[in-house]
């Protein structure tokens, strides 16, 4: 058995406290990934359109990288991994 | 090259040299997933003689596997990039989310690869694919020009950077490979997202 916690005062008050910001999954550029494959991953991966899909690559290309999802934590590293098996350079990180 | 087939799928025909070439480009991936530093972890150990394996020991083994320090990227930059960091400023992050998914990773590779070798004709021949193998191909094929990309540092121009070598440098054949691979995975792609194709 054990005892709860006696109630203490938080060193924050409740009006700090925000709903927490989403996580985002990004990709980003590589020289090697072809445009039209990146694209396919998107569409198959996501369930984008090709229009959409296609976006997204090019957003990854011209600027570098692009977020191509976002969600819950748990789901981005889920994504992450699927883009992984693919050979995109795919990362986590949560909105600022 | 490829060339879509009907209901999905796709199909191309193969020099005995294609062939031989793309097999022993795919097993020289596989070879560098099975990274010997980083063996998948050996089977559970048998039961003690005698003993029953216990609660205890069970927690034991738990706790000890959890509070391993969490591996790091690969050292070697083609291993790197085929098992990449899934967080890019946060060490921490990216060693526990890869103590949990590396070796699965390692393995959905290989498996894909495996796809290539099972369907690789023995020698000159037709390739036929369903829409399945057609997506480990992509997968597998990808892998294989990664390897050749950090290997030859390769950048968006590689046709400038081949133009760009010595006729007699060693990697001009390298670069050359480097593209036939990515027409290969470019006619791929086309023919399974062709359209009356269920890519």
């Amino acid at each position: 058995m054990s005892v709860a916690p006696a109630e203490v005062d938080l060193p924050w008050s409740a009006d700090e406290v925000t709903p927490e910001k989403p996580w985002l999954t990004l990709v980003w550029n590589d020289p090697v990934n072809l445009m039209s494959y990146v694209t396919y991953v998107f569409e198959h991966v996501f369930g984008y359109s090709r229009p959409k899909a296609e976006k997204l690559m090019l957003d990854v290309h011209h600027k570098g990288k692009a977020v191509v999802a976002s969600g819950t934590r748990e789901a981005m590293e889920r994504n992450v991994e699927v883009l992984h098996g693919y050979g995109l350079w795919a990362t986590v990180r949560q909105d600022v | 090259m490829f060339r879509p087939l009907k209901g999905g799928g796709a199909s191309a025909w193969l020099s005995a040299g294609e062939a031989t070439l793309l097999r022993t480009l795919v097993v020289s991936v596989m070879e560098l997933l099975n990274d010997p530093a980083r063996p998948t972890p050996p089977p559970a150990a048998e039961t003690a003689p005698g003993g029953s394996t216990d609660l205890f020991d069970d927690l034991e083994k738990m706790f000890n596997e959890t509070s391993a320090p969490p591996p790091e990227s690969p050292a070697d930059p083609v291993l790197a990039r085929l098992l990449p960091d899934a967080y890019q400023d946060d060490p921490e992050a990216a060693g526990e989310f890869r103590k949990y998914t590396e070796s699965s990773l390692r393995e959905a590779k290989k498996y894909f690869a495996q796809t290539i070798l099972e369907t690789l004709p023995p020698t000159a021949g037709r390739v036929k694919l369903t829409a399945d193998q057609a997506r480990d191909w992509l997968r597998a094929l990808n892998d294989v020009r990664l390897m050749f990309g950090v290997r030859l540092e390769v950048t968006e121009d590689s046709e400038g950077q081949l133009s760009a070598l010595d006729p007699q440098d060693p990697r001009v054949a390298a670069f050359e490979v480097y593209g036939w691979l990515g027409a290969v995975q470019e006619s791929l792609v086309r023919a399974i997202t062709a359209p009356g194709s269920l890519g």
